[in-house]
């Protein structure tokens, strides 16, 4: 579902740009869930944000089911993947049911506006997403856990072939994160290819058979949870001490930090 | 998950109606508004006529202009000066306010600025660079000032031209100053907009100074006004208009994903930069068509898509004809007030008038604004 090859992403235009991305391969077949882990800029968002397009690729390749995104105009890349960014503000004036309905944009001719299959879509997606109560509010007038279940809602209504999330669970609180996993489970089970940068090393473990470790732009770690989620591979990724034991209840590993470990790091 | 409450709520193509229907009854009012506003407006004048006799002598030149008998036969005298006279002038005020609020509605919409219009982006300046260099070099002949038939053919060009080519002025500037149409900062276009129009109204002053005769004329004309003007002006905007409205309202819809912000629009499948382009030349053809056959009327752009934001919501389907409508009335309003407020037949420009409504509805608004947003 999705391949890249040798990909290096830089900020700024010109020469002395800042290379963020120094050659990452990775390849993430269809249907699974995986989730993208890393310590504060090493690269998580900047990845995310050249699967989907919003970044260009100063060299490497890109393939999103089988094409090269950087050969396919903005309309053919939203059919194929949909994507929920961090830091995203509703605009005034418009209602929650309208903003999730813009998730169908793609879909729809350029005389034609939005159909009653439009509309079905969005209707179903709001449902989906736990946010069919907050659909004729105002969006700007949202909360911020709000407003992250309703741009889950439109990335839905957008698609669900191919979901590309960075933090899309951050401003949600722990209730709210286990009904957005149970959601990205329910619908990587129908088929759903995911792909989830996010902070929560426990949610990521929990719910993720495969995760993926940057660091300082690089793929530190790639493989199944079980395997590389060790005390010894999140020390050294993360230089704190941090300990893991199992879940519980499902026995998926699970990192606890240790008080007082940066003090200790540094002497 | 747990079933809960809201899995029972009403189905969404119960809701989705009682969204909608209030917007389109909006349309609807403006447009009963607007037709019975023409109606009464063209029986208001120096030689009032009741709006009955107003609407018969209209149906009968409308029955003439389509090769049909309808109605009665009404005196000649009284259907000059409803449909020639008055019902050009109204028609041409009515055009030019739905033209100047839909730019406007554009223009906010593209920048993501509420304060944008065509004078922000210096498209105004440039039209009335273009028509002060038209009566400087004397290519309107002293018609211009009475905007009488003379000014027809070369003024409104020179400043469509000019409304044109100072849209490529600013857009050129945006794009140098972040490297490429695709990102073009918003804060860069006002600022390129802003750096044009004062340029421009520099140039506009030395023009005036270096060709005292034709200070009077330039100074009228860009006040703005509609006295004196007649079918051939409508002739002459209407098919710009129509292009530029068509084009806007095409991309309605992609107006609201640009209010999203551009890399949300981009996720969403939308080419923002070409979007934008188009769109601003569409905006651009309509305030250019504008400002050629009226002069410089401020106001109406700016407060017109304001007030309905807060009534109608921001959804552009709406916005953009609620926008034309509601703005193609109040010039049509302000245009009757500017003939008929001065005794003795003397008429104020137009611009005058709508500054003087705007101007304070405008602080009204932005009063309102932040007593919300607080």
């Amino acid at each position: 579902m999705i391949r890249v090859t040798n990909l290096r992403v830089s900020y700024g235009t010109s020469r002395g740009g800042r290379e963020v991305l120094h050659g990452i391969d990775l390849h993430v077949p269809r249907g699974q869930l995986v989730g993208l882990l890393g310590p504060n800029g090493s690269g998580k968002t900047t990845l995310i944000k050249a699967l989907a397009g919003l970044l260009p690729a100063a060299s490497g390749r890109i393939e999103i089911a089988g094409a090269d995104i950087a050969k396919l105009s903005h309309r053919e890349r939203a059919l194929r993947l949909s994507c929920v960014m961090q830091h995203v503000e509703a605009p005034a004036g418009f209602s929650v049911r309208e903003l999730v309905l813009m998730g169908r944009f793609a879909h729809t001719g350029m005389l034609a506006g939005y159909g009653p299959a439009d509309h079905a879509a969005a209707e179903a997606a709001l449902k989906d997403a736990r946010a069919l109560d907050l659909a004729e509010r105002q969006a700007a007038e949202l909360s911020g856990g709000e407003i992250q279940r309703v741009l889950l809602a439109r990335a839905l209504a957008q698609g669900r072939e191919l979901l590309l999330l960075d933090e899309a669970v951050s401003a949600l609180d722990m209730a709210r994160r286990v009904e957005a996993y149970d959601l990205l489970a329910t619908l990587n089970k129908g088929g759903s290819t995911v792909l989830s940068a996010l902070h929560d090393l426990n949610l990521a473990a929990l719910y993720c058979p495969r995760l993926v470790f940057l660091k300082a732009g690089r793929i530190a770690l790639d493989g199944p949870t079980a395997e590389i989620f060790t005390e010894t591979n999140l020390k050294d990724l993360y230089e704190t001490d941090i300990r893991v034991a199992a879940h519980p209840v499902t026995g998926a590993p699970q990192a606890h930090l240790v008080p007082g470990a940066s003090a200790a790091a540094l002497g | 998950m747990t079933g809960k409450a809201r899995d029972s709520r009403a189905p969404g193509r119960i809701l989705r109606a009682n969204t909608l229907w209030p917007q389109s009854l909006w349309i609807g009012i403006i447009c009963a508004a607007s037709l019975a506003s023409a109606v009464i407006a063209c029986g208001l004048g120096s030689f009032p006529s009741p709006p009955a006799e107003t609407l018969r002598a209209l149906v009968h030149a409308l029955g003439q202009a389509i090769g049909l008998h309808m109605g009665q036969p009404v005196d000649p005298a009284l259907s000059v000066v409803v449909v020639d006279i008055r019902l050009a002038r109204v028609a041409l005020a009515w055009l030019t306010g739905a033209s100047l609020a839909t730019a406007g509605c554009v223009f906010q919409g593209v920048l993501r600025n509420p304060l944008a219009d065509a004078f922000t982006l210096g498209v105004s300046g440039g039209a009335a660079f273009g028509a002060s260099v038209a009566i400087i070099f004397g290519l309107a002949g002293g018609a211009a000032i009475s905007g009488l038939g003379g000014s027809t053919g070369i003024l409104p060009l020179f400043a469509l031209a000019g409304a044109l080519l100072a849209l490529a002025a600013v857009l050129a500037l945006g794009r140098a100053g972040s490297g490429s149409m695709g990102n073009m900062r918003r804060e860069t276009l006002v600022l390129a907009g802003i750096v044009v129009s004062t340029f421009l109204s520099a140039l506009i002053s030395l023009l005036k100074s270096l060709d005292e005769e034709s200070v009077a004329s330039i100074v009228f004309w860009i006040m703005g006004s509609f006295q004196g003007r007649g079918f051939e002006h409508v002739r002459l905007a209407l098919p710009y208009m129509a292009v530029g409205l068509g084009l806007v309202l095409w991309r309605a819809r992609e107006l609201d994903l640009l209010a999203l912000g551009e890399g949300q629009a981009r996720l969403l499948g939308l080419d923002a930069g070409r979007s934008r382009l188009w769109l601003l030349i569409g905006a651009s053809l309509l305030s250019g068509a504008a400002v050629a056959v009226s002069g410089v009327i401020g106001f109406v752009g700016l407060v017109v898509p304001h007030l309905l934001r807060m009534v109608i919501g921001a959804g552009h389907r709406t916005l953009l004809p609620a926008s034309a409508g509601l703005g193609g009335l109040l010039l049509l309003w302000s245009d009757v007030l500017a003939r008929s407020i001065l005794p003795g037949g003397a008429e104020l420009p137009v611009g005058v008038v709508t500054a003087l409504i705007g101007g304070p509805f405008f602080c009204l608004l932005l009063g309102r604004n932040s007593q919300g947003g607080a």
